[in-house]
């Protein structure tokens, strides 16, 4: 990009600091890379007030260019979103102004008021998706001409976590440690273990009657800090949704189930599968374990490790189970 | 609403404590002319099962003793008990899942003054069992050894709720469940309840007064308990199971938030006004900002206050799922009883039909298990989708 292709305004949408920062440190790299001697004012909205945006945005007595960030732009005072406004109608030609704003409905005024000026929009969401985060794990060694296997870029990313500054960081260090092509064996050689395992996953294997990589997550999840309490109600989800699609009361659309699960529509086949050799019997056992381990949990027993390893195995058993 | 004969009207079916309260009440006048007055005591202690009017019999002796005349009913002093606003009773309605120790010594040291009236000073403490362990002790000492002129009535459901050292320093006032054909007469002749109205809600009710009154006079409430009366015969499968609970869950959270949201806008807008919100002038803002701390504990006890109406909104539901299956089980053993249940009698039929009274018994069990899971703070959907699995198995 050279510094004149610089759209004069560019809106950040987005809520993933990392990206963000990104986004922001190329334009002004190629702002400077056509005029090096450039003012840069990154502002925060606590540093902004309408004196200083008129003294930032007004003609320059040696007539350098300027680059003006306004960060967290939702979150300026409604007085200043005028002031932005009325600049935005009105722009001063040597200066480049980049908003940053997380998106969403807060301080959306002014993130219409931007487009309208004709803004280049930028998208700087957080990725939610694990296939986005592998994405960005593959991009990350693409950049720096360098390639990761699929695996292993799965196992970076169980060892890491979802947060994406970390995740860079440690693309960073693979890069530097590393040689060539890097593989599997490569990442356990630094990573290993899993940073994030949820309540979620627990659930879900111990329904698909998967004993011991329930156990295994459980452990995990324990021992990375998720509350007793969130993995129980997570069980408690997944056996609801075994109940709602193992026996669906009569003339209740798909759309509905999945109301009553509490799954997105296009979790229902996913729920199917799992419902698969449960039994009516088995998923009766299976509530009132929960019940029971959920008392457990909040002091009526001594342990909550314990009695959640305990429901995951009685769980796991009761799927197939035929009588009580 | 009659003009009231004397305070003891409103209690229903209760013609042995009334006695047991009026001798108590002329001794007490005894006493206060300089005379022996052996059949007064300085400490109270109302049992009786929920419904059969504890609080109502707590008020009414209240008044006898305050009244010149021995409990008239409409002097200017039976008014301000029956009001809440006499200056001498102090009204005690722990409003959250329990009592702590804090406010039980609050409530010692304003209970140990002398009254302004110059008859007696009494704290009518409603709900007494809900006060904690340590909040107990700290009353025990007060209801030993009281000031001459204080006198507490405490009420619970049984004389086991209480520490027991407490109860043997009661004098021990027990309420009966009061027989249908007397809720009946109350509501038809006080509320002015049609007959075949007040005989269903009577049934239904079982003998806890207001609750047959919440029957008869309020439609909505009458709904919901046809609703959840239609629960058992509705089971017919896992995913109808999930249903109910969820629809059990919904209920109860309405409930509590039609009770709640308004009066909880109220006190927190009434207590903003209070640190001078919308005010001008020097320090307002300030001020204001000093509000914070305050909000956040009344908001801590709004939700607490809300938790109590949700639990005790459940436990009303649960109690009619058992009365359903009581009559089930009834009707299985050839039991000539009285239905409760009564206007659901196909359900009632299809269900008794359907199973054996050994399984109506561990219905009820599963019912009585979700109760307690729930006031053991397990989460009311987990606890209910457990029993409804439970009713539908058998």
């Amino acid at each position: 990009m050279s510094s004149a292709s610089v759209p004069p305004l560019s809106i950040i949408v987005g809520d993933e600091e990392l990206l963000v920062d990104r986004a922001v440190a190329e334009l002004v790299a190629a702002v400077r890379a056509g005029d090096l001697e450039v003012d840069v004012h990154d502002l925060v909205p606590s540093q902004v007030t309408a004196g200083k945006l008129v003294e930032v945005t007004s003609p320059s007595l040696f007539g350098e260019r300027r680059v003006v960030v306004l960060r967290s732009a939702q979150d300026l005072t409604k007085d200043l979103v005028a002031e932005v406004t009325g600049y935005l109608k009105d722009p001063a030609d040597d200066v480049v102004m980049v908003l940053a704003h997380a998106g969403g409905a807060k301080g959306k005024a002014l993130l219409e008021a931007a487009t309208k000026a004709g803004a280049t929009r930028i998208n700087c969401a957080k990725p939610t998706k694990a296939a986005e985060r592998l994405q960005f794990i593959k991009g990350e060694f693409s950049r720096a001409d360098r390639q990761i296997t699929a695996d292993a870029a799965q196992a970076l990313l169980d060892a890491v976590g979802s947060d994406l500054r970390e995740i860079a960081a440690a693309c960073t260090q693979l890069v530097v440690d590393t040689d060539g092509r890097v593989d599997a064996a490569a990442v356990a050689r630094y990573h290993t273990g899993k940073a994030e395992a949820s309540g979620f996953t627990v659930a879900d294997r111990t329904v698909e009657g998967r004993l011991p990589e329930a156990l295994e997550q459980l452990r995990w999840s324990l021992a990375v800090g998720t509350a007793p309490v969130l993995i129980n109600s997570a069980l408690a989800g997944a056996v609801r949704g075994l109940a709602v699609v193992a026996q669906p009361q009569r003339g209740v659309a798909d759309a509905e189930l999945a109301k009553r699960a509490k799954v997105p529509p296009w979790k229902l086949r996913t729920l199917r599968q799992q419902a698969r050799g449960w039994t009516p019997q088995g998923v009766a056992r299976a509530m009132a374990v929960i019940a029971e381990t959920d008392a457990l949990i909040k002091g009526a027993g001594r342990d909550p490790a314990y009695a959640l390893e305990r429901a995951v195995i009685e769980i796991a058993a009761a799927r197939g189970s035929v009588l009580r | 609403m009659l003009k009231r004969m004397s305070v003891f009207d409103d209690l229903v079916g209760q013609d042995t404590v009334i006695e047991q309260l009026r001798s108590a009440t002329r001794a007490a006048g005894e006493q206060l002319a300089g005379g022996a007055g052996g059949g007064m005591t300085h400490a109270w202690l109302f049992t009786g099962p929920p419904g059969s009017g504890r609080a109502e019999a707590a008020r009414a002796f209240a008044a006898a003793l305050q009244c010149a005349d021995g409990g008239c009913g409409h002097c200017s002093s039976c008014h301000q008990v029956f009001a809440g606003t006499h200056t001498d009773v102090l009204y005690v309605r722990p409003s959250g899942l329990s009592f702590g120790v804090d406010r039980t010594r609050e409530l010692v040291l304003r209970a140990a003054s002398r009254p302004t009236s110059g008859r007696f000073r009494i704290v009518l403490f409603e709900d007494a069992d809900r006060a904690t362990e340590a909040a107990s002790n700290a009353l025990l000492k007060a209801v030993e050894e009281p000031s001459p002129r204080t006198v507490w009535l405490l009420c619970t459901p049984t004389a086991e709720d209480m520490l027991v050292t407490i109860r043997s320093r009661c004098r021990q006032v027990r309420l009966r469940t009061p027989p249908t054909r007397a809720v009946v007469d109350v509501l038809v002749n006080r509320d002015g309840v049609a007959p075949d109205t007040a005989a269903e809600a009577a049934r239904a009710a079982a003998g806890h007064i207001e609750r047959a009154r919440r029957l008869a006079t309020d439609p909505d409430a009458r709904e919901r308990r046809s609703e959840v009366l239609a629960i058992p015969a509705r089971l017919d499968g896992m995913g109808a199971c999930v249903s109910a609970a969820a629809r059990l869950y919904e209920l109860a959270e309405a409930e509590a938030k039609a009770t709640t949201s308004a009066l909880d806008e109220q006190e927190k807008s009434d207590l903003k006004a209070a640190f001078g919100e919308g005010g001008t002038g020097k320090g307002v803002a300030k001020a204001v900002r000093g509000a914070a701390g305050a909000i956040k504990d009344l908001e801590e006890q709004q939700k607490r206050r809300a938790t109590r109406i949700k639990r005790d909104t459940y436990d009303l539901a649960l109690m009619d799922l058992v009365a359903f299956y009581r009559d089930v089980l009834a009707i299985q053993l050839g039991a000539r009883v009285e239905l409760s249940t009564g206007a659901h009698e196909a359900d009632l039929m299809r269900v008794a039909r359907a199973s054996s009274p050994e399984s109506t018994l561990r219905r009820i069990d599963a019912i009585m298990a979700c109760r307690e899971r729930i006031a053991a703070n397990v989460h009311p959907q987990i606890a209910m989708e457990a029993m409804t699995a439970a009713l539908y198995m058998g």
